[in-house]
C-alpha cells in the first residue's frame, strides 16, 4: 500500500526525442511543504505538467493517495484534479473574466454554495493576497505580482489537499514573499494541505520548505533530496551548493571550468 | 567624433609566436576584418606555438570583438596553440569566462528540418494528413461533447454564451448590410446587361431573388463570418492556448471542448441563419436599387414578381445552408485556435489559417448541399 500524499514512480519525461528528467523516483508526505529546486530549464514546470495531466509521462507514473493518476479513467482523474489548487508560472489567469469571475468559476462549478456565499468567499481570497477591492477588475488591468496573487487566490479557491505552485514569489516584492511564504504556512496548518512548490526564491526555500528534491541538468535526475536547511549543512553536490548559497561556491571554482567549450 | 575603423595587424613575434594587434574601434558601426587573416596565418605557418593579444591602440568595442576573439580562441585550441588572453580588455575577459560557465548542452542541438523539393512535398503531405486525423478528432469529441449537452451534462456559462449571441449576431449587421446590397446590385448589374436585349428586365428581380436566396446570401453572411468571427475564435482561443489559460481550464474539470468550443458552436449555429435570412431581403432591396434606378422596372413591378416567383423553399434551402455554414464556421475557427502553438507568430498562422480552413469547408460543404437539392429535385416540388 503506498502512503505518500503524492508518488512519482519511474517518471522519464521528454518532449519527442528530447529526454527532460530520466526516471525520477520521490515521494511527498502530507502536510509537507515540498520543494522543488533546479536551474532554470531543468524541468520543473514540465514535471508539474506531468503531475497534473497536461504532459503524459514517456515511462512511469504518478500516484495520488495510492491511486495511479495515469491509469485512471477520465472521471476519477477529474476528481482527483478538483483535489488540487494549481498556480501556473504564467498565472494564467482567465483573460476574458474579471478577477472576482475567475475565482468565482471553480466555486460555482463543483460546489453547492449560493451566489452570495461564493461572493463573500471571493472577496475573502482575495483579501488574503491583497488584492482586497479588484474584485471587478480583468487580469489585464492589474500589474504582473497582482496577476500572479490572483491566479494563487484562484487556486486556493476550493481550498484544496493539494497545492501545486509554479513559482509564486517570481514577480512579487520582498514583502508581498514574505507573506505569501506566511499564507502557504497557514494553509498548511489550518487545512493540513499538502504543498508543492517550485521557486528560485533561496530566503522562502530556507524558511518554509520541509523537504525537497534538486533536479539536475546535466544527468538528468535528482541529485538531492531532503529538508533544504539540512542540504545546505550536508550536501556534498557543489552544484545544489552552488544553488542554496547563490553560487558562492560557483565564484571559488569557476577556474576549473573555464577549459569548458562552447560555440557562440 | 567620428568613429575611428578597426585596425587588425598580424605580426610575427618570432617563429613560434604571433602577436595579434588591434587597434580602433571594434563595434557594430564599421565593418569589423575578418579573422580570416589570423586563421591563415595560423595554417600557413604551422611551427606556431603561442599566441597572444595587444590591445592597447583600441579606441572602443563591443560584443562584434567578443566573436572574433571566440573564432580565433577556437582555432586556437583546435591546433594545439598556447592563446594567452592577458592582452585582451579585462572587461572583455570577464564576459568570455561568463560564455563559457555554462557548458553546450550536447542534447539540445537539433537538426534543421531537411531543406530540399522532395522533402518539402514529403512534409506537406505528412502534414496534410495529420491535419485531416486532427479534423477527425475534433469533429468526434465536439460531437460527444454535444451529445453530453443534450443530455444535460455538459456546461458552459450561459454569459459566454450570450455574449457570443451578441457578438455573431447583431455586431454582425452592418457589415452584411453593406456587403449584401452591394451584391444585389451586381447580380442585377450582370443580368440587365443581357435582359436588356431582349426588353426583359423585369426578370432581374427572379435573377437577383433566386441567387440571393438559394445560393449568394447564404454563402455571402458565411463568408464574412469566416473572416469576422472565425478568426476572432482562432485568434482568442489561440491567446488562450498561449498563456496557459485553456491548461488551467481543462485542470480546473471545465473541459475546453464544453466550455470554450460548444457556445461558439451555438452562437454561430444560431445567428447565421438570421443573418442569412437579413442577407437575403437586404441582396433583394439592392437589386430594386439598381432595377429601378437605371433598368425603368419600377419597385411596384419588382415586387410584385418578386412575389409570384420566390417560394418559401427557396429560402429555406438558403437558409439550411447557412445554418450548416456556421457550424463549419465556428469548427475551423475553434479548431485552430485550440491547435495553436504557445508563440505570437502561432496565434497569427492560427487566425489566418481559421479563414481559410472556414471559406474551403463553405465551398466544398456548398457544392456537396447544391449537389443534394438538385438530386432530390427539391424546387420543382
Ligand atoms: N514545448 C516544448 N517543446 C520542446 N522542449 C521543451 C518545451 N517546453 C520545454 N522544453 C524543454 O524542456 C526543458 C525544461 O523546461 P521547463 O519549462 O520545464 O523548465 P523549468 O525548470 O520550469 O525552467 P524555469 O525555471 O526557467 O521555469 C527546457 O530545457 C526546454 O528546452
Ligand atoms: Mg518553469
Amino acid at each position: 500500500m503506498r502512503t505518500a500524499h503524492i508518488e512519482v514512480s519511474g517518471l522519464t519525461m521528454a518532449y519527442g526525442e528530447y529526454v527532460v528528467m530520466r526516471s525520477l523516483n520521490f515521494a511527498v508526505r502530507r502536510g509537507e511543504i515540498f520543494i522543488i529546486m533546479g536551474g532554470s530549464g531543468s524541468g520543473k514546470s514540465t514535471l508539474l505538467r506531468h503531475l497534473i495531466g497536461l504532459q503524459a509521462p514517456a515511462a512511469g507514473t504518478v500516484y495520488f493517495d495510492g491511486h495511479d493518476f495515469w491509469r485512471a479513467s477520465d472521471a476519477e482523474r477529474g476528481r482527483l484534479l478538483r483535489r488540487m489548487g494549481i498556480l501556473y508560472q504564467s498565472g494564467a489567469l482567465w483573460s476574458s473574466m474579471t478577477l472576482a469571475e475567475n475565482i468565482a468559476l471553480p466555486l460555482s462549478a463543483h460546489t453547492q454554495l449560493t451566489p452570495k456565499e461564493i461572493a463573500e468567499l471571493t472577496s475573502l481570497k482575495l483579501a488574503l493576497v491583497g488584492l482586497a477591492g479588484f474584485e471587478n477588475y480583468y487580469p489585464s488591468e492589474i500589474s504582473g505580482g497582482m496577476q500572479k496573487r490572483a491566479a494563487l487566490a484562484r487556486a486556493m479557491a476550493l481550498d484544496p489537499e493539494i497545492l501545486l505552485f509554479d513559482e509564486p514569489s517570481a514577480g512579487l516584492d520582498p514583502v508581498s514573499a514574505r507573506r505569501l511564504d506566511e499564507l502557504i504556512l497557514h494553509l498548511r496548518d489550518s487545512l493540513g494541505s499538502t504543498v508543492v512548490i517550485i521557486t528560485h526564491d533561496l530566503a522562502s526555500i530556507l524558511s518554509i520548505g520541509t523537504d525537497s528534491i534538486f533536479l539536475d541538468t546535466e544527468t538528468k535526475s535528482i541529485i538531492a533530496r531532503g529538508p533544504p536547511r539540512e542540504l545546505l549543512k550536508t550536501s556534498d553536490q557543489p552544484r545544489v551548493q552552488d544553488f542554496l548559497t547563490r553560487g558562492q561556491v560557483l565564484a571559488s571554482t569557476s577556474s576549473s571550468r573555464s577549459s569548458a567549450r562552447r560555440r557562440l | 567624433m567620428p568613429p575611428i575603423s578597426p585596425v587588425l595587424e598580424v605580426v610575427p613575434v618570432n617563429a613560434t609566436c604571433l602577436e595579434l594587434r588591434l587597434a580602433g574601434a571594434w563595434t557594430v558601426a564599421a565593418p569589423l576584418p575578418a579573422p580570416d587573416r589570423v586563421l591563415q596565418a595560423l595554417r600557413e605557418n604551422s611551427a606556431i606555438r603561442s599566441l597572444h593579444f595587444d590591445c592597447h591602440a583600441l579606441a572602443s568595442w563591443d560584443s562584434l570583438l567578443l566573436t572574433f576573439v571566440v573564432k580565433v580562441l577556437d582555432a586556437c585550441e583546435e591546433r594545439g596553440i598556447l592563446a594567452d588572453q592577458s592582452g585582451l580588455p579585462k572587461g572583455l575577459q570577464g564576459m568570455l569566462a561568463l560564455a563559457h560557465a555554462v557548458p553546450e548542452r550536447q542534447d539540445a542541438f537539433r537538426p534543421l528540418e531537411p531543406a530540399g523539393f522532395a522533402a518539402m512535398i514529403g512534409r506537406h503531405i505528412l502534414n496534410g494528413i495529420e491535419d485531416g486525423r486532427r479534423l477527425v478528432e475534433f469533429v468526434g469529441e465536439a460531437t460527444l461533447a454535444f451529445g453530453r449537452l443534450l443530455l444535460g451534462r455538459a456546461r458552459f456559462r450561459g454569459a459566454d454564451l450570450l455574449r457570443l449571441l451578441q457578438e455573431c449576431g447583431p455586431n454582425a449587421l452592418p457589415i452584411i448590410s453593406l456587403i449584401s446590397v452591394l451584391v444585389g446590385m451586381i447580380l442585377a448589374f450582370i443580368g440587365a446587361v443581357q435582359l436588356r436585349v431582349f426588353g426583359a428586365q423585369i426578370f432581374i428581380a427572379d435573377l437577383v431573388g433566386l441567387g440571393m436566396a438559394r445560393e449568394m446570401g447564404a454563402t455571402m453572411a458565411a463568408i464574412l463570418m469566416a473572416g469576422r468571427t472565425g478568426a476572432a475564435f482562432a485568434a482568442e482561443l489561440g491567446s488562450m492556448q498561449v498563456n496557459d489559460e485553456i491548461d488551467a481550464m481543462k485542470t480546473s474539470g471545465f473541459p475546453p471542448m464544453e466550455f470554450l468550443v460548444l457556445p461558439r458552436i451555438l452562437a454561430l449555429f444560431m445567428m447565421t441563419p438570421f443573418l442569412c435570412l437579413y442577407a437575403d431581403i437586404l441582396g433583394i432591396f439592392g437589386g430594386a436599387l439598381a432595377a429601378a434606378g437605371m433598368f425603368d422596372v419600377s419597385f411596384a413591378e419588382y415586387y410584385i414578381q418578386i412575389e409570384n416567383r420566390l417560394r418559401l423553399v427557396d429560402f429555406e434551402v438558403g437558409i439550411g445552408k447557412s445554418a450548416v455554414f456556421g457550424i463549419l464556421v465556428a469548427i475551423a475557427g475553434c479548431m485552430r485556435g485550440l491547435q495553436c502553438g504557445r508563440s505570437s507568430t502561432a496565434v497569427g498562422f492560427a487566425t489566418t489559417s481559421a479563414v481559410v480552413t472556414g471559406i474551403v469547408f463553405i465551398v466544398v460543404s456548398d457544392a456537396v448541399m447544391t449537389l443534394i437539392v438538385t438530386t432530390l429535385n427539391l424546387y420543382q416540388k
